[in-house]
């Protein structure tokens, strides 16, 4: 170990960095979904119950599916960047570090899956 | 250094010592109605894959999420993504440092809750004659 004091180790470790980050990709992604949720609510209610050719033909439309897919983008990514804080504050050691993980890649696969779905019904 | 003796230390007070109150339950109910989404995402990206699947597959998918149970997971969450939107809203209020003064932020707290009842009870009507 180097001989170093508290003071000196910890300077320049703290928000002037990248403290600020993940607040700054909540408060993103926040602002796009206020526009996306409205008309992905609408859009998949709509939809749902509906016959699946019905079902196939409107999301095979450019507006329709682009709205699904940036849904699936920026709302996957911000309940990833909101579970990972859940866990940090409720979770401690080993056990928040396996569920953070697990968490973000839940989110991903779940981001995934979905896409390719809906460019399997759009293509 | 991670297995450090923890001393005995006063601990402050925190949510069971302090009593309820509008500003710190509308917060919490931000984070539970958030972090519950995830049932009803999973549901509506498994209903895409099914979309994407086949006609048979989809018809099953399709009957589970809008069975009795289906629907109430999904009614629930259009509950819970309006007041995570409205308290994300409030959030976004509350960033710019107005909005804080004690008469305000309770105002802002029933406006979201009463805000997502109605805007869930007019999006449901909405999407039923859809």
């Amino acid at each position: 170990m180097r001989y170093l004091t508290d003071r000196k180790r910890v300077d320049g470790l703290g928000s002037a960095k990248t403290g600020t980050a993940h607040f700054w990709a909540m408060k993103t992604s926040s602002v796009a979904l206020l526009l996306l949720v409205p008309l992905f609510v609408f859009m998949f209610g709509a939809m749902l119950g509906k016959p699946h050719d019905q079902v196939v033909a409107f999301f095979s439309r450019p507006v329709p599916a682009i709205v699904v897919a940036l849904t699936l983008i920026v709302g996957f990514e911000h309940f990833k960047s909101g579970v990972h804080v859940l866990i940090e504050d409720y979770v401690h050691g080993m056990a928040q570090k396996i569920w953070i993980i697990a968490m973000t890649c839940l989110s991903y696969a779940a981001m995934a899956v979905g896409l390719f779905a809906i460019a399997k019904i759009a293509l | 250094m991670a297995e450090t003796k923890k001393p005995a230390r006063p601990l402050s007070p925190h949510l069971t010592i302090y009593r309820p109150q509008l500003t710190s339950i509308s917060s919490i109910l931000t984070r539970i109605t958030g972090n519950a989404l995830l049932v009803g995402a999973l549901l509506v990206v498994w209903w895409f894959v099914a979309a994407a699947t086949s006609p048979e597959y989809f018809a099953f998918a399709d009957a589970i999420v809008t069975s009795w149970l289906g629907d109430l997971v999904m009614f629930g969450s259009l509950w819970a993504i309006w007041y995570h939107t409205l308290a994300g809203v409030r959030h976004l209020i509350w960033d710019n440092g107005v909005g804080l003064e004690l008469a305000t932020a309770h105002k802002l707290g029933w406006a979201v809750v009463y805000g997502s009842f109605g805007l869930t009870a007019v999006s449901a009507l909405i999407i039923v004659s859809l």
